[in-house]
């Protein structure tokens, strides 16, 4: 300590870098002349926006629409008689969020927290009727005793129950939605040309995405492939649909399908109709992405692997992927939002989804006038569950940064 | 030893040739390595010496001559190269480690998913294995935390968690920083004494002198000269090896 090398490399602490408001806004605001201009023309645009948008919003909005309007822009008309078991819906929804998030608290952690809170802040919705409130403070229980559950599962078994849990809920949704018979007892029937509101939004982006990621994944391995014919097959197919924008494979699906097809053939669902054309469509997207994510992966990692006596679909499996997919998740994320939010135009097609029900609702003459208020709201909903897709990936994307080289 | 060559000898490389579109990067290089022998071959960038081991477990396809690797020829017969990939372990110049798994998900990945053991044998094994390369406190870290000298102890230990018959080293210390060369020098000396075979691609003469048996001196894709350290340091033969010698002794 004493010796006179010591003291010399003795390191100095960081500079602090004290900070006042004043000096802060000095700094960062006013630091120039023409910056000076540009802070305080920015700020009288915003007061004017803020103050119209806000007198909007609190004084000549007439917001009673929503309330007036609320179970058909939620689930279209999907009969009332029935409306229970989309709350069964949310209860196994709620379950099986909590049991995932209990089995991947490692990797995935606060991510699903958002779902979570999700439930409580629309218990404050102050329209919303106390059975709603009940339901909603159910799903709640119900998903915190599908995270007490997943505790109890052994680590070895956690991934295959993942995979399990989300197939078989995404079975018995589908089964508990659309019910069996036109005159079972249990569970009758209702044809999807009811569903709509958020509910067929909802629906749409979940199944397109579920679906489209896998088939995208192997299109992208499919471009890669060292088999010509896989490979050929491969890039026709993605760059025929990029080619194409989505609204004309709708089009197609829901106007040219049925001239194709040999007469008797029975019609084929026309919600299922559109979910193809959108699976289709973003899995030639997904395709691109993660082709992207493959090529970021080192041509070393393929020879270690090799070197270590992996086959060829261990090495895609177990090496390449798992590298690629990570890199390309901000990628996949925003291509899931854009998903999302395109599947308003099946409204063009005559589905009721979320802007199709908007469309009725203004179409009605007792809610003339009433745009603002119902598109306002429209977008509130998109940004809202937007906004959970993009928060997610960045949660998802910190707990994985752990391993980033 | 003469009877029983052929059992002894587990490589064998006869006349192989390799192309690289219409440049020839190995011309007819022969080399038979007889078990438990250190062989460390050493030659100017571009001599095709780390083509050629890359050759033994196919990650480059040669187009003419033979390479018997313990026994099995390799052939396109995907059997065989997986069979020989399996028998021989490979440490490359930039690690290739996985990036996404941890130290011991790196070393047991292989011996799971290509030899079916149980998770927990292949765990034991794995500690055992960091232990032997000295770096047991290392085993939930991920690869990008550790530094150079140890994530290539961690790629050794992660081939011979295979347990391989042949190790096959390509410029193992080439992108280490000086003062991390020697550990992983230190731990090939300790593997080189428990009697593995292994085919060395390096530009450590240090290394090449201790603990070869025989050294190879390759340039232009040809095999120029081969011998005993001590033969090849005193006394080469050839104008080129003397060349390259006095270039980087």
């Amino acid at each position: 300590m004493t010796t006179a090398a010591t003291s010399a490399t003795r390191s100095l602490p960081p500079p602090s870098e004290r900070y006042t408001i004043l000096g802060w806004l000095r700094k960062n605001l006013f630091s120039s002349l023409f910056n000076t201009v540009l802070t305080v023309v920015a700020v009288a645009f915003i007061v004017f926006i803020l103050q119209s948008l806000l007198r909007w919003a609190f004084t000549s909005a007439e917001w009673g629409v929503i309330p007036a309007n609320f179970n058909l822009i939620m689930r279209g008309r999907y009969p009332a008689a029935e409306a229970w078991r989309l709350w069964l819906v949310l209860y196994l929804l709620g379950g099986a969020v909590g049991m995932i998030w209990s089995l991947t608290t490692r990797q995935i952690g606060t991510a699903l927290l958002v779902v979570f809170v999700l439930p409580f802040a629309l218990m404050l919705v102050p329209f919303f009727s106390w059975a709603i409130r009940l339901n909603l403070l159910l799903v709640e229980v119900i998903g915190i005793g599908g995270y007490a559950l997943g505790r109890y599962l052994p680590i070895e078994r956690r991934g295959r129950a993942i995979a399990y849990l989300l197939i078989g809920y995404l079975i018995l949704m589908l089964v508990v939605l659309r019910g069996f018979g036109e005159d079972a007892n249990t569970l009758p029937a209702v044809p999807t040309t009811l569903w709509g509101g958020l509910l067929l939004s909802l629906l749409l982006a979940f199944f397109g995405i579920a679906l489209s990621f896998p088939l995208g994944v192997l299109l992208a391995l499919g471009r890669q492939s060292q088999l010509p014919a896989i490979r050929i097959a491969s890039v026709i197919y993605i760059e025929f649909i990029r080619g194409v924008p989505l609204i004309s494979l709708l089009f197609m699906g829901q106007v040219m399908l049925q001239l194709f097809l040999p007469d008797g053939f029975p019609t084929i669902d026309r919600v299922l109709r559109a979910l193809v054309a959108i699976t289709l469509f973003s899995a030639a997207y997904t395709a691109e992405n993660v082709r992207g994510g493959l090529q970021s992966v080192s041509r070393g990692q393929h020879e270690a692997a090799q070197a270590l006596g992996l086959s060829g679909y261990q090495t895609t499996m177990l090496i390449i992927l798992p590298q690629a997919l990570r890199a390309v998740i901000p990628v996949l994320v925003g291509q899931f939002i854009g998903l999302f939010k395109d599947t308003s135009l099946v409204a063009l097609v005559g589905l009721f989804d979320l802007l199709g029900i908007a469309r009725t609702v203004l179409a009605n003459p007792d809610w003339l006038g009433t745009q603002q208020e119902i598109y306002v709201m429209v977008a509130g909903l998109y940004w809202i569950f937007s906004y959970m897709m993009s928060y997610a990936s960045r949660r998802i994307e910190e707990q994985l940064g752990v391993g980033k080289r | 030893m003469s009877e029983n060559t052929a059992v002894d000898e587990i490589i064998i490389c006869q006349d192989v040739c390799k192309w690289f579109g219409e440049f020839q990067a190995l011309k007819d290089v022969s080399l038979r390595v007889k078990a438990q022998e250190v062989v460390v071959i050493i030659g100017p960038s571009g001599s095709g010496k780390s083509t050629f081991i890359r050759c033994i477990n196919r990650l480059e396809e040669h187009q003419a001559g033979t390479i018997v690797v313990d026994g099995i020829p390799l052939t396109r017969d995907v059997r065989h190269i997986e069979q020989i990939r399996s028998e021989t372990g490979m440490v490359f110049q930039q690690f290739n480690l996985f990036p996404h798994l941890t130290v011991m998900e790196n070393i047991t990945l292989a011996p799971i998913h290509v030899r079916k053991l149980k998770k927990t044998e292949a765990q034991e094994i794995a500690m055992s294995l960091l232990n032997r390369v000295g770096i047991p406190e290392q085993a939930d870290k991920y690869p990008g935390q550790l530094s150079g000298g140890q994530q290539q102890r961690v790629a050794i230990a992660r081939s011979l968690a295979m347990q391989p018959k042949i190790m096959l080293f390509d410029e193992p210390t080439s992108a280490l920083d000086p003062e991390m060369i020697k550990e992983v020098l230190d731990v090939m000396q300790e593997l080189a004494e428990t009697g593995m075979t292994m085919l060395v691609v390096t530009h450590e003469m240090g290394f090449a002198r201790e603990v070869a048996d025989r050294v190879v001196f390759m340039d232009s894709g040809e095999v120029v000269e081969v011998g005993t350290p001590e033969h090849f340091f005193t006394n080469a033969q050839q104008e080129r090896t003397k060349t390259f010698l006095s270039q980087i002794l």
